[in-house]
């Protein structure tokens, strides 16, 4: 079974000639099954996590480990981790002019599963994740991400994860931008992939980063992480999600949050 | 990046492994009886021959030794890539590869026959996805054949030295007319020393369904390929001619200076697809033109991934009202190549329209410029003209250049021009490597995005190898 394990993870951002330290040690065990909420306020480092996981090169480990099942995640190389079961749904997916979803994703799904699927099977294994997904079977044919709206760019990260199979998924602010039709449907798919993976023997590790309590009404969590200054600043069960959507952050950064 | 030293580097020695294996494909040579005994460089004496062994008429003789003295005249031009290094001393300018063309495969001598196969000629003869083909080995043409059907409809698809032997009223009429030997210094050298290429003419509204096939192939060193090829499109008729070539890996330059003319007549349509695929010696001159009367339509398709210097512009003269040009380019510049490519379009006549869309993409220094020349000539109102081009870094060392000219002399015009630079950025990189894609396999996927607006303008076969030479000139692209 997976289990993800961060240890004193220190990580700089670098942007032309300078470098900034943003996570100043975070420590975090997410196990097969579990589901951890990661909530703060904006700047507190988040992103950072989620990128820093999944190897984004604007990001550098200055210290610290991330094993996955007891394997050195940061030797290596961004597809490595994918390979390895590592996934992350990003906040803003880029757009891939002229390459098909269709194309893109059946390329990503031979690169990860180590072989291409059968196409019956695997046409079969789309169209019933996008219908799931309340997306237009259209939506294949168009070129990756460009000229979604922002709920389809969720939920095309969402149908990447079901597809991909991740042992480990990051979903970083997969809330942000939805409706609350969007947010449901969108929720309804992790949830899918939670239970589906549980039921292979594969239970997914979900780490789901987030601004607001209202997708954790939709996910429940096992687990709520404060993050405060780039650290986890306080840990605890959904009773911690309920605290902040009463309080705000307050407590945590002795200042409140602009709404 | 976050990987550890020890990793880089053996991701550093994977890329070198792999640049190594990715050597051009076609590099093979065969042995080279023919063109060991060939005279070296150029003068009267070379044309005449050239002339007497071909058993020419007067006029042609004539044409070719005005063409030299146009030639010898010439300075080289400047304006466009180095062409400095060219030495017309040390190359071949006619080499004879095999005694007689052939129209039964099987009567090809083995070598000539084995590189074909390898490229895979036989195979699409067979399939029947082409209407007819013709393979040119150094100057010759060694091989052609065309469907009898398209035969019994009058179509013509002859090497040039057939054509001008069977139909020389047609050759008087047209040979040189577009494209006039004092056009260019290369223009000149071809029409001096040309051989081989093809002679294509299509009856009054006949449309060749599936396309005619040319390959060219250069297999002696310092070899000179100076095909000619004369398409002739009659009224409301239609015609796909479609060309591929590939020379072996030597340590000095060969050089291909070809002359292409077509004549579209009213409400014809041609469209000219080039996969140009020369190994990265070879110096890749061409001339292109087409004159599209009254409704007629031109489309050129202009790959370029081989050569060390391409410098190639196919136009199109809209001689009539209602006459269309469009060319589609895509080249692509790896380490040591200088794409020099574009278009000339010439509205000459009222209500004419054309359109450019280039795409080029540079890697390892390569160097790829557009260059392109929209015209519109008094008189020619109601004209209108569309330019994109799009240029695609891979790398920093690399380099894009845009030389858009734009000359109206009419009022009543509609034109468009847009141009954008781009790189592959670290984003779009590192969206795919997450999705398990590695750092080549992303930058492959990213550069087939950026031609497919071209690629799915070719016949299904060929968008395939284009994508395929893309790929193995991405190979290694990870240092």
């Amino acid at each position: 079974m997976a289990k993800l394990e961060i240890s004193d993870l220190h990580v700089s951002v670098i942007t032309d000639d300078t470098s900034k330290e943003i996570l100043r040690g975070v420590n975090l065990t997410i196990d097969a099954g579990e589901t951890h909420a990661i909530m703060g306020p904006n700047g507190s480092g988040k992103s950072t996590l989620a990128y820093s996981l999944a190897g984004h090169p604007k990001y550098r480990v200055t210290s610290g480990t991330v094993l996955l099942d007891g394997t050195d995640v940061l030797s290596m190389t961004v597809d490595q981790r994918a390979r390895a079961g590592l996934f992350l749904a990003m906040q803003y997916p880029v757009e891939i002019p002229g390459v098909t979803t269709s194309n893109f994703l059946r390329t990503a799904a031979t690169a990860v599963r180590g072989q291409a699927p059968g196409v019956r099977q695997w046409l079969k294994e789309v169209k019933d994740e996008m219908e799931s997904l309340q997306m237009d079977p259209d939506f294949a044919q168009r070129s990756v991400n460009e000229g979604f709206s922002g709920g389809e760019k969720k939920r095309h990260e969402i149908l990447q994860m079901s597809l991909l199979k991740p042992k480990i998924a990051i979903l970083d602010e997969t809330d942000s931008g939805l409706d609350i039709d969007a947010l449901r449907i969108v929720s309804e798919g992790v949830n899918r992939y939670k239970a589906d993976s549980a039921a292979a023997g594969e239970a997914v590790g979900v780490l789901l980063i987030t601004h607001y309590t209202r997708i954790l009404r939709y996910i429940q969590p096992d687990f709520v992480h404060v993050f405060v200054a780039g650290q986890v600043a306080e840990s605890g069960g959904s009773e911690l999600a309920e605290e902040l959507e009463a309080d705000g952050y307050v407590r945590f950064t002795g200042q409140a949050v602009p709404a | 990046m976050t990987a550890a030293p020890e990793l880089s580097e053996a991701r550093l020695a994977q890329a070198e492994t792999i640049d190594a294996l990715s050597t051009y494909q076609f590099g093979w040579s065969d042995s080279d009886a023919a063109g060991a005994t060939a005279k070296r460089g150029l003068d009267e004496d070379v044309v005449r021959g050239i002339s007497h062994l071909k058993d020419e008429p007067e006029w042609m003789l004539e044409r070719r030794l005005k063409a030299l003295k146009l030639f010898e005249r010439q300075p080289l031009p400047t304006w466009g890539a180095d062409l400095s290094e060219i030495d017309f001393d040390n190359i071949k300018y006619f080499v004879r590869s095999t005694e007689q063309k052939v129209t039964s495969w099987e009567d090809l001598p083995d070598d000539i026959k084995y590189t074909y196969d390898r490229i895979g000629i036989p195979e699409a003869e067979k399939q029947q996805m082409i209407a007819g083909v013709s393979a040119q080995y150094e100057s010759e043409v060694v091989y052609n054949s065309i469907r009898e059907d398209l035969a019994q409809q009058g179509v013509v698809f002859l090497d040039t030295d057939s054509g001008l032997k069977e139909y020389p009223d047609l050759f008087e009429e047209y040979f040189g007319s577009v494209i006039p030997a004092g056009d260019n210094k290369f223009s000149a050298l071809n029409t001096a020393v040309w051989s081989g290429g093809s002679f294509v003419y299509v009856p009054k509204g006949v449309h060749v369904k599936i396309p005619l096939q040319a390959y060219f192939r250069i297999n002696t060193e310092n070899m000179g390929q100076f095909e000619r090829t004369l398409i002739i499109v009659d009224e409301d008729a239609y015609v796909h001619y479609v060309e591929g070539c590939t020379a072996p890996v030597y340590r000095s330059d060969s050089l291909h200076s070809a002359v292409v003319e077509i004549i579209v007549k009213k409400g014809g349509r041609c469209r000219y697809t080039t996969i140009q695929n020369w190994s990265t010696n070879v110096y890749n001159l061409v001339t292109k033109r087409t004159k599209a009367e009254e409704g007629a339509t031109m489309e050129w398709v202009d790959g370029n991934i081989g050569a060390k210097v391409t410098m190639k512009y196919p136009s199109v003269w809209m001689m009539g009202e209602h006459a269309k040009g469009s060319v589609l380019s895509v080249a692509f510049a790896g380490k040591g190549q200088h794409q020099d490519t574009g278009s000339k379009m010439l509205h000459l006549a009222p209500h004419t329209s054309s359109e450019i869309i280039s795409k080029s993409i540079s890697r390892e220094g390569g160097r790829s410029s557009y260059r392109g020349l929209v015209q519109v000539n008094p008189g020619a109102h109601h004209s209108r003209s569309t330019v994109k081009c799009d240029a695609l870094l891979v790398d920093t060392k690399s380099r894009s250049d845009t030389y858009p000219y734009v000359d109206i002399r009419e009022d009543d015009v509609t034109m468009g021009h847009e141009a954008t630079v781009s790189k592959i950025s670290d984003d779009q990189l590192f969206y795919l490597m997450s999705r398990g894609l590695t750092e080549e396999e992303a930058m492959a996927m990213i550069v087939r995005g950026f031609i497919e607006p071209i690629a799915k303008e070719l016949p299904m076969e060929y968008a395939l190898e284009l994508n395929r030479l893309i790929e193995m000139q991405m190979e290694g692209a990870v240092g």
